[in-house]
């Protein structure tokens, strides 16, 4: 168990030692400086890539830029806002972005979950196949289609909700982007609650609590839910994925001030700094998502530690 | 015996004959013949089919066969709405009387025209090529990469086996949309980035389904006989174990299309994709964005064009699966 987590956990470190790599690496490679202003002369150039610190060796470069990077100093924006240290522009749009993304995973769930024990129950009828072509059609259809059709139709034509998030004081404002956010999740959870309940619902020990004269109620909640919960822990991953890609885009539609926008408008203009930060930002969050997975599915099930090397 | 009884039984073995049947007719016939003997009986999927192969149609005939280009436009045309022959008599789909006010009875514009008045219909098409080339690249790295890399993983194990899911767990921590906005920003945003960003990371599921057909595999006595035999290691990878996974291979990589057509289209939204005159998908869908309000079609005719090319593929592939293993469902 522990060497178990201890592997995962230095698996963990080295992916964020080379994600830094890369994203250094990569600037270094980039075309061009931050600063390409024509009327620069060559002089003011070097002034300024001196106070920046751009002209040191690569590698003192590299490893001052990891302290600071660890320390959550992502230094300061060079062209959208002048001057400005990018922690504090991140620190106005973290907030938004995340509590945007956590409706949207709560909403998801609660939704996907209900829909994928209805279909399990129902296996077989005009509902369980109407639902699996909405999980089809959710897991299908991007999340922007889904953002451009509600705006269109719920905020534009029926005018039920605003069309432009109101940050201050979201209300209506945020149903519309939750929703789309939140498709992807519904879809993946029920389709995948499913089939794990009709694998449970045909397994041995339902057959065991049915034969000792369970209610039927009692069968399902107690044994038959309750075990297919646990695999649904591994889809949390790619679900972590989509949310960092659909908010991109959602924010860009319901004009959110949130981390996707920024990060859009940022390698729109070379700032080269914010992007890094954000990219920094969803890598960590990635990979700690990734991590406190795999923990927490070998402490539920300890099979997964025990086969070792097993297939993925 | 009671007349119950025998019916029982007559029953069991009439099934036993016919499940004796089906195993034998597998034999003879091809494997794609077989899949698509019972892929026939899945309606939804064979609907799916049929709409793939219309947009791929109309995608490369359509630009061919319109008199408009898809990168020029003539700028006293633009905005028009959609106008078709016949259907604008019943009211539908009949320019909303625009096209008369400029004197222009005798163009149709299909899809209508952009802002810049080029025709959307032949930008639609146009763009469709984009997404299919994207489920193209899909498949081919799917098959190249993933399937060798799994190959070869699950087949000597040990070392390598150990340094390569390393590589693999280490690649899948890494969110896509990073390594796409570092390639945007080290190359141009284009088609080659977003290629290459799915060279980076396309193939990673198919590996580790790869992987776990060969581990299944390699314990089995055909393998050992090979082996005994005295074949080499790339001619039990090449003549026995390819030829038992490739069909699952082919089928499993049908499931990363969407995928990737996604990411193409999503790339093109925010602006890190192609970019303007070039047509895609999400080129047309984010200009058509900008004016939504105004024109409607715009946006509305490449988004679903988008959804039921992607419908499409996950439904297909569903029933691909279904069609060659049932039991492949879990996967």
């Amino acid at each position: 168990m522990v060497r178990y987590i201890g592997q995962r956990i230095s698996i963990a470190v080295v992916t964020v030692f080379l994600i830094l790599l890369l994203l250094f690496l990569m600037l270094e490679l980039m075309p061009g400086t931050p600063f390409n202003d024509e009327r620069l002369t060559d002089q003011q150039r070097d002034v300024i890539m001196e106070k920046y610190g751009l002209d040191r060796p690569i590698l003192e470069r590299f490893f001052k830029y990891m302290q600071l990077m660890l320390k959550g100093d992502f230094g300061i924006s060079y062209t959208l806002n002048k001057n400005m240290p990018v922690s504090f522009m991140l620190g106005q749009r973290v907030g938004v972005t995340m509590s945007l993304g956590l409706q949207a995973v709560l909403l998801g769930l609660a939704i996907g979950m209900v829909l994928g024990i209805i279909s399990a129950l129902k296996h077989g009828t005009w509902l369980d196949s109407a639902m699996s072509m909405i999980a089809v059609a959710g897991v299908s259809v991007p999340s922007y289609v889904f953002a451009l059709f509600s705006l269109y139709v719920f905020a534009f034509l029926l005018r039920w909700f605003p069309i432009r998030y109101n940050p201050s004081a979201p209300g209506l404002s945020g149903v519309l982007p939750v929703i789309s956010l939140s498709m992807f999740t519904i879809a993946t959870v029920a389709r995948f609650l499913r089939s794990e309940m009709l694998e449970v619902l045909g397994s041995e020990y339902i057959l065991l609590s049915r034969a000792k004269g369970l209610r039927e109620s009692a069968v399902i909640s107690r044994h038959g839910i309750r075990n297919s919960l646990i695999p649904v822990v591994t889809v949390v991953g790619p679900l972590v994925v989509n949310l960092m890609t659909g908010s991109l885009v959602v924010e860009k539609i319901f004009a959110i001030p949130g981390l996707g926008g920024l990060f859009v408008q940022a390698i729109t203009v070379n700032d080269y700094n914010v992007v890094i930060a954000i990219s920094f930002i969803y890598s960590v969050m990635f990979v700690l998502v990734m991590l406190a997975v795999d923990i927490l599915y070998s402490v539920i099930d300890p099979r997964i530690r025990l086969s070792k090397g097993g297939p993925a | 015996m009671n007349p119950q009884k025998a019916e029982l039984f007559g029953f069991a073995s009439e099934e036993r004959f016919r499940l004796a049947d089906q195993s034998s007719s597998i034999g003879e016939r091809g494997f794609i013949q077989d899949v698509w003997i019972r892929l026939k009986t899945n309606r939804a999927a064979l609907i799916s089919f049929g709409m793939v192969i219309l947009i791929l149609l109309f995608s490369l005939v359509a630009p061919l066969l319109s008199q408009h280009r898809y990168d020029r436009g003539m700028i006293e045309h633009q905005s028009l709405p959609p106008r078709w022959p016949v259907l604008e008599r019943i009211g539908v789909l009949d320019g909303e009387g625009k096209y008369q006010e400029m004197g222009l009875e005798d163009t149709y514009y299909f899809f209508g025209t952009d802002t810049l008045g080029r025709d959307i219909w032949v930008r639609t098409w146009k763009g469709t090529q984009v997404s299919l080339y994207m489920a193209f690249l899909a498949v081919v790295v799917d098959m190249i990469l993933g399937m060798s890399f799994g190959m070869i993983s699950g087949y000597y194990g040990g070392v390598i086996d150990l340094i390569l899911q390393r590589i693999i767990e280490i690649l899948n921590s890494i969110p896509t949309i990073v390594i796409v906005t570092l390639l945007v920003f080290v190359l141009k945003p284009g088609i080659l980035s977003i290629t290459l960003a799915i060279i980076i990371k396309g193939w990673i599921g198919m590996s580790k389904i790869a992987r776990a057909q060969v581990l299944k595999l390699k314990e089995q006595e055909f393998i050992l006989a090979s082996r005994t035999l005295g074949s080499s290691d790339a001619k039990i990878i090449l003549h026995q174990l390819l030829p038992n996974i490739f069909g699952q291979v082919i089928i499993m990589s049908m499931f990363s299309i969407p995928n990737a057509i996604f990411t193409e289209s999503f790339l093109a939204f925010i602006g890190l994709g192609l970019q303007p005159p070039l047509a895609s998908l999400g080129v047309l869908i984010s200009e058509g964005f900008k004016s939504f309000l105004v024109s409607g079609y715009m946006v509305v005719i490449p988004t679903l064009v988008l959804a039921v090319l992607m419908f499409s593929f996950t439904v297909l592939a569903d029933g691909l699966r279904d069609a060659f293993d049932p039991k492949m469902k879990e996967m």
